[in-house]
């Protein structure tokens, strides 16, 4: 048995076990067959940064010896995984997309890292991401952009784009990627996988490196929503080394997934279905409402009123948490320097060299908000409307049970066509910023395909820690729109 | 135009950040235009709205606040590995250029 390709049939966790336990492959040769697809795949598609073949087998001899000894086998035993770039991997390479830190080796393992290992995950590798996670297409990599797999001449989604797109191609059975406004949620809908981001707090972030901490979360990505919540259940839970993980029990996700969605009040926010959605993805979101809807769920139209404001809060919020973030890159203690008569030129120069325009345009962004003199009309009014945001979802949850929306306006752009205007490069994210900014649960999962053959992707949020429901709801479509 | 040439060398300078010609007129006019787009959230009146810095307020029971550990000191042996990743060590230090002159 080899590794299927993008017009077969995905491999599946339940598919990974059901093959290991019955010994018709072992995990040594599953993750050959991995590495041996990525050869071939990762040149057209730059999926990959890094890869990391001495974890991967070390990993799956361990679990054929477990195999071997009969060993009753964790959930993700012997699945061959993908890491996003930002997540720090003891020994493997961590650039953040960035030339800052094209050498850079971290001494130690992030902590949903080391859940997915404990849980028999194998580490293929790092992948590709826009620098530091910002971007909306992968573009912003220092390491060349991802292609969509779907459509080549098209980006992937960003900031988590080569996670997004390793999935989808069948390099890897699930990936990790992290969503700061959109960074999971939209290049799972271009690329057309399910793709999750748990409530804020939710994932230890311990490890991940950081762009807005206020708003940074790591989720998974995988082909079924199922492999979605096998993931999540796995790397989430309270860690002691992130003060922001909440201590809130994990749900079994799996068991959530068969629950009856009969009676479900789903909010369509009318502010979210206006201009600027292309019509293709109108048509397909609204059939997967309407499939919802032949299961028992109620169509309840609401309004989120400060929805329009999320953009200009969210590159104001990021921003500034941003650029105290990247303050750690100095040139002194890791990463690029670039030697200078003095330690402030030093600064200057290694920063000046080291980043790539879209983060220094945001550290520009953020220093200038919280800048003496400008920090109330902005910083300080950037989080009121933030807690604004937040009210309009404590508001629609006294009145639905989720709230459904597209992920994003329009599929899969062509690489180059929106690198010029970042302003235009940020409104992609305005379905999915504002369940960033409120911290809820959300989750973008495939809800048919374009008349060109692009993917589009139905998101689902849902209150804060309800990551059952939201799975339950996610579920729920994916088999009443696969049977439709 | 919000955005001078001047703010934008100030900014620079506050975020060590170094700067070619060409980059300092390009992002003035692009700061000028996110700015502008970012000001619509004056349309809003804000004066009675608590700022929010969390997403768990203090008093919900999971918040961050709720779950501070203990202050115990953990054995952490990776001086040497952090070392390594530096551009310039002499350990146990990172050497920098000459910051005072006498």
């Amino acid at each position: 048995m080899s590794a299927p390709n993008t017009n077969g049939k995905l491999w599946t966790i339940s598919a990974v076990r059901a093959a290991l336990s019955a010994k018709q492959i072992s995990a040594r040769e599953l993750a050959k067959d991995f590495f041996a697809r990525i050869d071939r795949e990762n040149p057209r598609l730059n999926a990959f940064l890094t890869l990391s073949p001495d974890r991967a087998f070390a990993q799956a001899d361990r679990i054929d010896a477990m195999i071997a000894r009969g060993d009753t086998l964790p959930p993700l035993a012997g699945v061959p995984v993908a890491i996003k770039d930002v997540i720090s991997t003891r020994g493997v390479r961590t650039t953040c997309g960035s030339k800052i830190l094209e050498n850079y080796v971290p001494p130690y393992d992030a902590t949903a890292v080391v859940r997915l290992e404990n849980a028999g995950g194998a580490i293929l590798g790092k992948t590709n991401c826009d620098e530091f996670a910002m971007g909306s297409s992968n573009e912003n990599s220092a390491y060349g952009p991802v292609h969509n797999p779907v459509a080549l001449d098209r980006v992937p989604g960003g900031s988590s784009g080569g996670s997004a797109a390793a999935v989808r191609a069948g390099l890897a059975v699930a990936a990790l990627g992290t969503d700061t406004g959109g960074s999971i949620r939209q290049p799972g809908a271009l690329c057309g996988i399910p793709a999750m981001m748990g409530t804020y707090g939710r994932v230890s972030r311990y490890g991940l490196i950081a762009f807005a901490s206020s708003l940074d979360r790591i989720g998974p990505f995988a082909s079924t929503v199922e492999d979605a919540a096998s993931v999540l259940a796995v790397i989430a839970g309270r860690d002691p080394s992130d003060a922001t993980s909440a201590d809130v029990k994990v749900g079994d996700y799996s068991l959530a997934l068969k629950k009856d969605v009969k009676g479900m009040r789903l909010g369509i926010p009318r502010e979210y279905f206006g201009e600027g959605m292309d019509q293709a993805v109108r048509t397909r979101v609204e059939a997967a409402i309407s499939a919802l809807e032949k299961r028992g769920c109620k169509r309840v139209e609401i309004s989120m009123p400060h929805t329009d404001y999320a953009i200009a809060v969210y590159y104001i919020i990021a921003t500034a948490e941003a650029s105290s973030n990247l303050a750690r890159y100095d040139g002194v203690r890791y990463g690029l320097r670039v030697p200078a008569a003095t330690l402030l030129e030093m600064y200057r120069t290694t920063r000046g060299a080291g980043f790539g325009a879209e983060v220094k345009r945001r550290i520009m962004l953020g220093t200038y908000v919280l800048s003496a003199g400008y920090y109330d009309a902005y910083y300080r009014k950037g989080q009121q409307v933030r807690a604004l945001i937040a009210k309009d979802f404590r508001e629609a949850f006294e009145k639905v049970d989720a709230i459904v929306t597209p992920t994003s306006p329009v599929p899969a752009f062509k690489l180059g066509e929106r690198t010029e205007d970042p302003l235009a490069m940020y409104l992609a994210d305005i379905y999915t910023v504002t369940g960033s900014l409120a911290g809820v649960p959300g989750i973008s999962i495939p809800c048919g395909d374009t008349p060109d053959g692009l993917p589009v992707g139905f998101q689902i949020f849902g209150p804060h820690f309800a990551e059952e429901r939201v799975l339950q709801l996610a579920y729920a479509a994916q088999q009443a729109i696969s049977a439709s | 135009m919000r955005i001078s040439r001047e703010d934008v060398l100030r900014v620079a300078e506050l975020a060590h950040l170094e700067l070619s010609e060409a980059e300092i007129e390009k992002y003035r006019a692009q700061l000028d235009s996110i700015l502008e787009y970012i000001g619509k959230l004056n349309e809003l009146d804000t004066s009675a709205v608590e700022p929010m810095a969390q997403v768990l307020s203090p008093e919900d029971p999971q918040s961050p606040n709720a779950t501070l550990r203990d202050d115990v000191v953990i054995p952490c042996d990776l001086a040497a590995d952090v070392l390594r990743q530096a551009p310039d060590a002499q350990p146990p230090y990172f050497r920098v250029p000459k910051v005072i002159e006498r």
